[in-house]
């Protein structure tokens, strides 16, 4: 048995029917790790000796019945824009590359809580902007699956890590798609949750009004599993929602008779792939098997949506990123003769090319006499984005697309094309933009063995009904049975 | 839409960012090409919409006024980039 194959949900029975040890766990993935890391380079920090001495401390705290838990001992993987107090939390940034927090960001206090054992931060793209990895200081992550391939962004590093078997589950950041879309890139379940639904607290912020934490999993069965953990009001997001709570394993019904899935023509016209389109046109046949409704709807947004995004992001981020000035913390540059010099050259020494290039759109879109033009019309927009979702979802529980408009590019194909990029993002941003939760499954592969997702949208809070969707159409499809990451050269 | 290279260094300068030649004619492209695209928001059938902000609607989010301690204050002094007396040390800002 390769215990680094096993779903959670799976080492949790055997870990109940002590066949494995919480230890042999550890070792194995650690094992995984040392192996494939080479390859992969999902990682910016491994934690991996910490993780063998706490698995250890935790298999003797459970076997003299000081802790009990279902979750005590299995590991976990964080994208490296979540605060983890002793450990560098850098945003794959030179500004941040020696920043340690000095606190835990919530979504990890609640890891800690379940004694979940991190084995180390994820790579991404720098402060969570690009679609690729591609941006990060310090890396570029693989694709598993194809070695010369981009992982997808921004959360490439935890979709890889996910996909190789490096970690059973991982946690990643949402803004336009940055869980689900290297989710789909990596053959992975990826879950951007509803807008507030998780605590921001400690998650280093990017666009605050759109940015959500979610999760990475095998199968849909562990993405409920790992909400349940991260999902809950924190009085430290004053945007976290106060509602009450949900076992969403209970939601998980293997059954989607008379489910109404809204097939939106417009994200399967120009633009999207033929073999992603055909991959789709299978799985859509697959649900109206399993006795759903599907119907086609109009739903004309994508790209009005992907440019009030770019604005609105972009803006937020010129923002959110004005703290990094070089006296607190992070970078500061030696070359200085006054405070504004730190300032100036800090920034500009210590943010990548595409962080300054987001600043200097987002400044410009905010600046006068091009507020009323771009951002104004930006923040309309999101209103037409809410209400045109608002209007399909009064006749339909869910909305299925593609995840992207293709499978995963090639290492370099896109990195000096900014807005070829950003096209990346065109099936995911209407999410954030309007607040929905948000689910990609795999669905197939390309002819070049390239894995291809479909993305579940669901209404406000309502990620039971996605969840069952995905999870009924996984149990009749099998895709992890039938194809596995090659790790091509 | 066409961006000015004095527009772009203002804006530069509002973001406390020194852009290098390449740079500057790099990102002169880059944020024509993506204004361009953006510009669509201006084609959009919004008129009479009002503006969203936020995703979610709440409004002034209190809690208790509770002193709280935080107990990590050597764990922020490590990240002062430079210190002095657990203080953070600038250059001189009063002349």
């Amino acid at each position: 048995m390769d215990i680094t194959e096993l779903t959670v949900h799976e080492l949790q029975d055997k870990l109940k029917n002590k066949e494995l040890t919480i230890t042999e766990i550890t070792k194995a993935y650690v094992d995984r790790i040392n192996e494939k890391e080479k390859d992969v380079e999902a990682f910016i920090t491994l934690t991996t000796d910490e993780a063998m001495k706490k698995a250890d401390i935790i298999e003797k705290k459970i076997n003299n019945r000081e802790i009990d838990g279902d979750l005590a001992g299995i590991p976990i993987g964080i994208k490296d824009n979540m605060c983890t107090q002793g450990v560098k939390t850098t945003c794959a940034s030179k500004m941040l590359e020696n920043f340690v927090a000095p606190y835990n960001a919530t979504v990890v206090e609640k890891i800690n809580n379940e004694n979940m054992i991190s084995l180390g931060k994820t790579n991404m793209d720098e402060f969570a902007m690009g679609s690729s990895t591609e941006t990060s200081y310090f890396k570029k992550t693989k694709n598993p699956w194809d070695l010369n391939r981009v992982p997808g962004g921004s959360s490439g590093g935890s979709a890889a890590a996910v996909a190789a078997n490096m970690v059973p589950w991982a946690l990643g950041s949402d803004t336009g798609g940055s869980i689900r879309q290297p989710a789909g890139c990596c053959g992975v379940v990826g879950l951007k949750p509803t807008y507030g639904l998780v605590s921001r607290f400690g998650l280093v912020a990017y666009a605050s009004s759109l940015d959500q934490i979610g999760t990475f999993t095998k199968d849909v069965q562990d993405t409920a599993i790992l909400l349940n953990v991260i999902a809950g009001h924190d009085e430290n997001d004053s945007t976290s929602a106060d509602i009450e709570r949900k076992d969403y394993t209970k939601c998980l019904k293997n059954d989607v008779k008379g489910l109404k899935i809204a097939v939106p023509k417009e994200f399967f016209g120009e633009g999207i792939n033929l073999e992603v389109k055909a991959n789709l046109e299978k799985a859509i046949e697959k649900y109206k098997e399993l006795g759903a409704i599907v119907e086609e709807v109009s739903l004309d947004i994508a790209n009005y949506a992907l440019a009030a995004y770019y604005i609105i992001a972009c803006a937020e981020a010129s923002s959110n990123l004005g703290r990094f000035d070089g006296i607190r913390y992070g970078y500061r540059s030696p070359k200085f003769n006054n405070l504004r010099d730190i300032y100036i050259n800090s920034r500009s020494e210590g943010f990548g090319d595409e962080v300054k290039r987001r600043i200097i759109l987002g400044t410009y879109v905010l600046s006068s006499g091009y507020y009323d033009a771009f951002y104004k019309k930006g923040q309309q927009v999101r209103t037409l984005v809410k209400n045109k979702f608002d209007e399909v979802f009064e006749n339909y529980d869910i909305i299925l697309t593609p995840t992207a408009p293709t499978t995963a590019f090639k290492i370099g194909e896109k990195s000096d094309n900014p807005l070829e990029m950003y096209l990346s993002d065109i099936c995911t941003v209407s999410v954030n933009i309007a607040g929905l939760p948000g689910l990609s499954i795999p669905c197939g592969v390309d002819s070049n063995g390239m894995p291809v997702g479909m993305q579940l949208i669901g209404k406000r809070f309502d990620e039971g009904t996605i969840l069952n969707a995905g999870y009924t159409y996984e149990q009749a499809t099998k895709f992890r049975e039938n194809y596995k990451p090659q790790f091509k050269n | 839409m066409e961006v000015k290279k004095e527009e772009l260094l203002h804006i530069a300068n509002l973001a406390r960012l020194k852009l290098q030649d390449d740079e500057i004619e790099k990102y002169l492209l880059n944020l024509q090409d993506i204004l361009n695209f953006a510009n669509i928001v201006n084609k959009a059938p919004i008129e009479g919409l009002k503006e969203t902000v936020r995703e979610r609607d709440s409004y002034n989010v209190f809690r208790k006024d509770q002193v709280e301690e935080f107990n990590n204050i050597d764990g922020m002094i490590k990240n002062f980039p430079d210190e002095q007396d657990n203080m953070i040390r600038v250059p001189k800002v009063v002349q």
